[in-house]
């Protein structure tokens, strides 16, 4: 569970987060989101300790982040970057995927079933000897997630994963995150892309300037004009729809394709087919 | 790194800004020169002293200092091995020394825009190429060093420990962190490479350049005065002796 | 005459067993908004390399059939003279941008045609404010927004006065907003000053009202070229994992249950045209 108590923390003199709060509870699923400077990612540093708030609590697992060390805490919480390429080092694909549970300290059995286990779940066996420097843009970012996953945090936090993927490899990162769900991880995401999250998650954290503007029900938020436009984010387009079709007692909160069709099935049957 | 402050450029609208870098250099060597010739702790301190001056009209004697604070250890211990070999006069003279070279260089990169320096080297005759690998490296050492603390975060966040065990496990430990770096270095400079043949790079033998350094009458003025007090300096030194005179009054007093 | 043609291009990186991309055709006339797209891996940036000359000079590898940009075969032409007439802008922001300030960047491309110093001056100044950032002309590249750094590359190409852009993805690691301002840009440009257009894109919802044509690959092969209405609703794009936009997903849908638009709409005010048009056919029957 992760707490965050009316934390606020600058870099220098620009103040990054203003007295933000906001609470997780174990196997939930939320979407961050907000304009670039928000404050999203510097929020995610707060959950494993590489920033401490300058005023304000992080409790993780009941943990005052400020008595913890990054690596304790990351143990629990692991951080899956927006960069692979900031985090590839190794001579091949399984000593990359080996190496945060090298530094936990695992035996040498656990490690193995573990990588084999990551690798197999992110397609990356076959690709296990290569150079994790050969490997394509999309098969680098699946090494950094098996990396991260190979140790098994409770809490697994993405930091812009669709940025630069194509429509196939948000899918199947949406049926990764389905998975972990089911294993009843949480997952903390965040992300501008506003379709992947209306598709996704069910409940987000809308962050402006350094502050929480709002915390709920997915719908909700993506749907109300006000809130899209202080964070800057433009509406699902199926959204934008529902809003073209008002006038035809069509409910301004759909967000789905399926949705949509429907509501138009029942404009076009009652007008008089 | 305190001591790096005083290299840092400051933006500024001064008379030392708006100076032309190269006499800003010929002001540096000259200096550096100066602190080579002379040897007297006295003479080296009013050189020294003499600098301070510019500093505060290029409204950046803060960052000097800085800079300074940051080098006393450097002092410190240039001081007491000199004073442990030489005595007091000699560790003093060597410490003065020292800052002198500090402040004649800092003050040529407070206040030259980095943009004119690849300018400068091509006045001074160097080949285009080497002058735009130099801005080059420069452009690129704010993106290296957030890189750097990017890749920093990633691997601590895999549980990877950087202040702890001992000397070689330390430097075991900066592997992660220096081949992400490299790597990522040397993808960098593939698409620099791509993005300046893709804007007609070597297209022309005769390259023509936006802007030109040229000297204006503030320029040569201070030139000559530079290299007047440069034949002065000399002249008080060698003709005139002034070092031994000091060096007379002081055993007297 | 085509401004582009590619003529049973195919092409395989030095070391590589396989072809990139496999017999191309294309043929690009002048001043049109094309965007090329297709799964990670289908050849994209690839077309988009021969087009200025970086496949085959920087890259090596073998280059077969005939790659024509307004008039000259770019096998044999250097890149320093094709940059003169395609302006490229790549998907990494920062990286394309390696001089000190955003003037100088704009003034490399011109500097290095030997232009006379006071036609490098006007160049820069109608680039920077063509695109709007004579602003930040003092700024230094690493100080930026993606979406500024992305103007500026921009900027950077048109002070060469090219007839064509191509932009690999330039929109990939931007957020929503600056992506938005970067393709209205790219449209009103085309606008003003008829340049030809390629664009590299995964945001279709974004680009498809603008754009004249798109192009899909997939494994290295053109499978479909043709006006936005009709290519984004065939099955196999959707098939191969190309994010079709929602309005035409919705228009499939509409379809399975008999409503059938009388055109495929790319945009939320166009559904809502369409609907009317049902509405109003319906009255009349």
């Amino acid at each position: 569970m992760i707490e965050v108590h009316d934390v606020w923390y600058s870099y220098d003199e620009v103040v990054a987060l203003r007295g933000v709060s906001l609470k997780i509870q174990p196997g939930e699923v939320v979407a961050i989101m907000g304009e670039n400077g928000a404050g999203k990612t510097t929020l995610i540093k707060h959950f494993n300790g590489l920033l401490k708030p300058d005023k304000g609590y992080v409790k993780v697992f009941g943990v005052d982040t400020r008595n913890a060390s990054v690596a304790e805490l990351s143990r629990r919480v692991g951080l899956v970057f927006q960069n692979p390429d900031h985090q590839l080092f190794a001579e091949t694909v399984e000593d990359e995927v080996a190496f945060a549970l090298k530094n936990f300290g695992f035996p040498k059995e656990v490690i193995e079933r573990r990588v084999k286990w990551a690798l197999k779940l992110l397609d990356l066996w076959e690709l296990r000897d290569q150079s994790p420097f050969a490997l394509s843009g999309g098969e680098r970012k699946r090494v950094a997630i098996a990396s991260i996953l190979s140790y098994d945090p409770d809490v697994i936090v993405f930091d812009e994963p669709t940025v630069g993927q194509d429509y196939a490899q948000k899918e199947r990162l949406a049926q990764l995150i389905k998975l972990l769900r089911s294993q009843l991880k949480t997952i903390i995401v965040v992300t501008h892309d506003v379709e992947f999250v209306a598709e996704n998650f069910p409940r987000v954290v809308l962050m402006s300037e350094g502050r929480v503007i709002a915390d709920g029900n997915t719908r909700r938020i993506l749907t109300s004009p006000e809130l899209l436009k202080k964070a800057r984010l433009t509406p699902p387009q199926i959204t934008q729809v529902a809003w073209e079709l008002s006038d035809f007692s069509v409910p301004r909160d759909l967000m789905w394709v399926s949705e949509a069709r429907d509501a138009i099935l029942r404009v076009l049957g009652v007008r008089g087919r | 790194m305190k001591i790096l402050e005083g290299f840092e450029f400051k933006r500024g609208e001064t008379l030392i800004h708006k100076l032309d870098p190269r006499v800003k250099l010929a002001y540096s060597i000259i200096v550096f020169a100066l602190a080579m010739i002379f040897t007297h702790s006295i003479t080296l301190l009013i050189i020294l002293i003499s600098t301070l001056p510019l500093f505060y009209v290029a409204k950046a004697f803060r960052k000097f200092a800085k800079s300074v604070q940051g080098s006393l250890i450097l002092v410190g211990i240039v001081f007491a091995v000199n004073f442990i070999t030489l005595g007091f006069e000699r560790a003093l003279a060597m410490s003065i020394r020292l800052l002198l070279m500090i402040s004649c260089f800092s003050i040529f990169f407070l206040t030259t825009y980095p943009e004119d320096f690849a300018e400068a080297l091509v006045k001074l005759k160097v080949p285009y190429e080497f002058a735009l690998t130099f801005t080059m490296a420069l452009r690129f050492v704010p993106t290296l060093a957030r890189e750097a603390q990017l890749i920093m975060d990633a691997q601590r966040s895999r549980g990877l420990e950087l202040d702890k065990g001992n000397f070689i496990r330390r430097l075991r430990n900066y592997i992660p962190i220096l081949v992400p770096l490299i790597v990522g270095a040397i993808r960098k400079s593939i698409k620099v490479a791509e993005a300046m043949e893709s804007r007609a790079f070597g297209a022309s033998p005769k390259r023509t350049s936006l802007r030109e350094l040229k000297f204006k009458q503030r320029d040569y003025a201070f030139l000559a005065l530079i290299v007047l007090m440069f034949i002065v300096a000399v002249y008080a030194k060698y003709f005139l002796g002034v070092e031994e005179l000091i060096s007379s009054l002081v055993s007297l007093g | 005459m085509p401004i582009i043609e590619l003529r049973r291009v195919t092409y395989t990186y030095p070391g590589s067993n396989k072809p990139a991309i496999r017999n191309v055709d294309l043929v690009i006339e002048p001043g049109e908004y094309v965007v090329i797209t297709g799964p990670s891996g289908c050849g994209k940036t690839t077309l988009c390399r021969c087009l200025n000359g970086l496949i085959p000079h920087f890259y090596g590898g073998e280059l077969e059939g005939e790659v024509y940009v307004s008039g000259m075969s770019v096998k044999s032409t250097p890149t320093s003279k094709l940059a003169q007439i395609v302006g490229m802008v790549f998907q990494d922001p920062e990286s394309q941008l390696f001089l000190l300030t955003v003037e100088r960047e704009v003034a490399f491309g011109p500097e290095n045609l030997g232009l006379p110093r006071g036609e490098v001056r006007a160049r820069v100044e109608e680039a920077l404010n063509l695109v709007g950032i004579a602003h930040l002309r003092d700024r230094s590249p690493h100080e930026l927004s993606g979406g500024e750094q992305q103007k500026v590359a921009i900027a950077a190409c048109l002070s060469m006065k090219p007839k064509i852009l191509v932009l690999d993805e330039p929109t990939a690691n931007l957020d929503p907003e600056s992506a938005l301002h970067v393709l209205s840009l790219l449209s009103d440009l085309k606008n003003r000053l008829g340049v030809t257009i390629v664009l590299v894109e995964h945001r279709l919802e974004a680009v498809a009202p603008s754009a004249d044509r798109v192009i899909v690959m997939d494994k290295g092969e053109v499978i479909l070229d043709g006006a936005p209405r009709e290519v984004l609703s065939k099955q196999v794009v959707e098939a191969i994992g190309i994010g079709v936009p929602k309005v035409v997903k919705l228009y499939n849908e509409l379809r399975k249950y008999g409503v059938d638009f009388k055109f495929i709409p790319l945009s939320p005010s166009e559904v809502r045209k369409a609907i009317l048009e049902v509405m109003r056919s319906d009255r009349s029957s």
